[in-house]
């Protein structure tokens, strides 16, 4: 037995190789058909190929005994799912990547095609510069406010919640299960002009410092910035309050009271253990708010003015309704090279590296 | 503590205290408005001002035949996305807690970014290659979508569930003579069914609020959120808040209802530690 064994695993030397080889290979091989590379017979060629590849996996588990069989299973489970990200996750920003450099020879054109037309990220800079302005401006704001805001309640939650911790934290999770649309409609209703919080603006006499911070325009808080980062600020609370809790809860309360025995302030306490340590939390927080926030367009479509539009309002108007698909795949691929980068840049000043 | 500290103390508590409840008003600010403008009697096609209290917008909660048939079209798609996506995403979660491998990190990151990547990218990426496979869209094209994002999510969050999970319980299985196959079936995967079912949840009710990815990929298709969008501009009937209320009810009971059969599942796991003991 143990000489058949030993035979057959000289067979397959290395199945776990096989296997991250034929998930990669059959990985590129779909983006490459995907994004129509190889067409026509190369195509049907590859295709066979990979089901070639898939076979000689199936085969490699059949003949390896257990113990390739072992190697092999987390890239069989991982197959389908990570196939599925190839197809409709990487082969689109490739066909995003090919389409941003075509043009249209007419204007009844349907299709573009392929020019190496730099002129569309041209265009993109020049032409959407203070939408894009706008995009990292109220994203960036709207990160510093979730903050500010979501900070305290991650904490009152972890460390003075006591035995309401698990109701509080599903209360932050409420406003998910209503629509996105129809919270940012309810903010048009509380901050209209007949709405409650103008009414009592007005009655504090605020009205003057309000105008004077830009807050409000001329009597008015909707569609003003301030209204499109406040919705920001709202939509993406969440996603940073539940990070931050997360990590605040892993924070051992003896360290706290260890710091106060050698005689810190509460105050250097904080700031000195338990800051520190809801750094990832912070981090995690930050990327969620401010991620979705640059690239979204509801709150400013809702809340906004034309004079508060923001890069996504921009790529939805050139994508679906001017249909310049060109414009609008280089002004997208601009907003996700400039995310990436402030991501890494990000990443190297709060030195950790793993987002996950 | 010095004497002088502790009143400065005592204030900046109240103050992180009133920071706090301050954020859960605001948090909650809209929700109460949604389900009290359920109640509204609007004057006009616009549900925005406050002008009077009505029962009858709860009595006709279908009476807007759109939104109906747009809210069964993203119960419909929701239901099949979640259903492929919480497949592939528990596979993945498997393959990534249970064994150790080669690529883990790379597979890791690849998992992330989808989740990382702004909605109109996603969303005009998939449209671009779509249009240019010349792809028509409709039900298919939205159904993709929304599992190119689901399944990312349930592979993190089941991921993370199940991160602490005893796998020498299945070893104890097979070495009572169980097939790898019956061990998973009859050990493993109840054990981590709840967080299956809880990942599964959340990722349909992104989907069934996705805006952006689907606003994209639709077509001609109408699911609940694009209606309310398309219509926003003409008309924002009530019907809107109390089927929003609805959705929002229903989900509130599934939630406090998955906290209380998992709380009391521990309890009984924990009767039986102690008798054990």
């Amino acid at each position: 037995m143990t000489g058949v064994t030993s035979h057959r695993q000289r067979t397959v030397r290395r199945p776990e190789l096989v296997g991250l080889g034929v998930l990669a290979t059959v990985g590129v091989g779909l983006i490459a058909i995907a994004a129509e590379w190889i067409t026509g017979v190369g195509a049907t060629v590859i295709a066979i190929f990979l089901l070639a590849a898939l076979v000689s996996v199936v085969w490699t588990a059949f003949v390896g005994g257990l113990d390739a069989r072992r190697a092999l299973a987390p890239y069989g489970l991982l197959k389908p799912g990570m196939l599925w990200l190839c197809l409709f996750f990487i082969a689109p920003l490739w066909s995003m990547l090919e389409m941003s450099l075509s043009s249209k020879k007419s204007r009844f054109d349907f299709l573009p095609s392929f020019t190496w037309e730099w002129g569309n990220f041209q265009k993109a800079l020049t032409d959407f510069a203070p939408q894009f302005g706008r995009s990292f401006g109220y994203a960036a704001a709207a990160t510093l406010l979730t903050l500010a805001i979501g900070y305290p309640i991650a904490y009152v939650i972890a460390f003075r919640g006591g035995r309401f911790r698990s109701l509080l934290l599903g209360l932050v999770a409420v406003p998910f299960f209503t629509s996105y649309l129809i919270r940012t409609i309810a903010w048009q209703s509380l901050l209209s002009d007949r709405g409650p919080i103008v009414g009592t603006i007005d009655k504090l006499g605020l009205n003057a410092p309000l105008e004077w911070l830009h807050i409000m325009n001329n009597g008015r808080l909707m569609n003003t910035p301030a209204a499109v980062i406040g919705g920001l600020t709202y939509n993406f609370l969440p996603f940073m309050i539940l990070p931050i809790y997360v990590s605040l809860e892993k924070v051992d309360v003896k360290l706290v009271d260890a710091a106060m025995d050698l005689y810190s302030t509460v105050s250097q306490a904080f700031r000195r253990v338990v800051f520190p340590m809801s750094l990832p939390g912070v981090f995690a927080g930050s990327l969620l708010v401010f991620i979705p926030a640059a690239g979204d367009f509801v709150n400013a479509q809702f809340l906004g003015s034309p004079e508060t539009t923001m890069i996504g309002n921009s790529i939805q108007n050139q994508f679906l309704v001017q249909l310049n698909y060109p414009l609008a795949s280089a002004m997208s691929l601009v907003l996700m090279a400039v995310i990436t980068a402030s991501v890494l840049v990000y990443a190297r000043f709060m030195g950790t590296e793993d987002i996950a | 503590m010095t004497a002088a500290q502790a009143p400065r103390q005592a204030m900046g508590r109240k103050i992180v205290n009133a920071i706090a409840s301050l954020g859960m008003l605001y948090l909650f600010a809209p929700i109460v408005v949604i389900v009290l403008f359920s109640f509204n009697q609007p004057k006009g096609k616009f549900n925005i001002v406050w002008q009077g209290f009505t029962l009858d917008n709860w009595r006709r909660p279908f009476a807007v035949p759109e939104l109906t048939d747009a809210l069964l079209v993203s119960l419909k798609v929701a239901f099949f996305s979640t259903l492929i996506a919480t497949i592939l995403g528990t596979m993945i979660a498997l393959a990534l807690s249970r064994y150790k491998f080669r690529g883990n990190g790379a597979i890791n990151l690849f998992l992330v970014l989808p989740l990382t990547s702004p909605e109109v990218v996603l969303g005009s990426s998939l449209a671009t290659l779509f249009i240019s496979r010349g792809v028509d869209f409709g039900y298919v094209t939205v159904v993709i979508a929304h599992v190119m994002f689901q399944v990312s999510f349930v592979a993190v969050t089941l991921r993370a569930r199940i991160r602490g999970f005893d796998w020498t319980l299945e070893q104890a299985a097979m070495d009572l003579g169980a097939s790898p196959q019956r061990a998973f079936w009859r050990i493993t995967f109840p054990l981590i069914l709840p967080g299956i079912t809880a990942a599964a949840l959340l990722s349909f009710a992104l989907s069934i609020d996705d805006f952006i990815i689907t606003f994209f990929n639709a077509g001609s298709l109408v699911t609940f959120p694009l209606q309310i969008f398309g219509a926003s501009r003409v008309a924002i009937p009530p019907q809107i808040n109390v089927l929003a209320t609805m959705l929002l009810l229903g989900s509130v009971l599934l939630m406090v209802g998955g906290v209380i059969l998992e709380s009391r599942k521990q309890r009984k796991t924990l009767a039986v530690t102690k008798t054990r003991k």
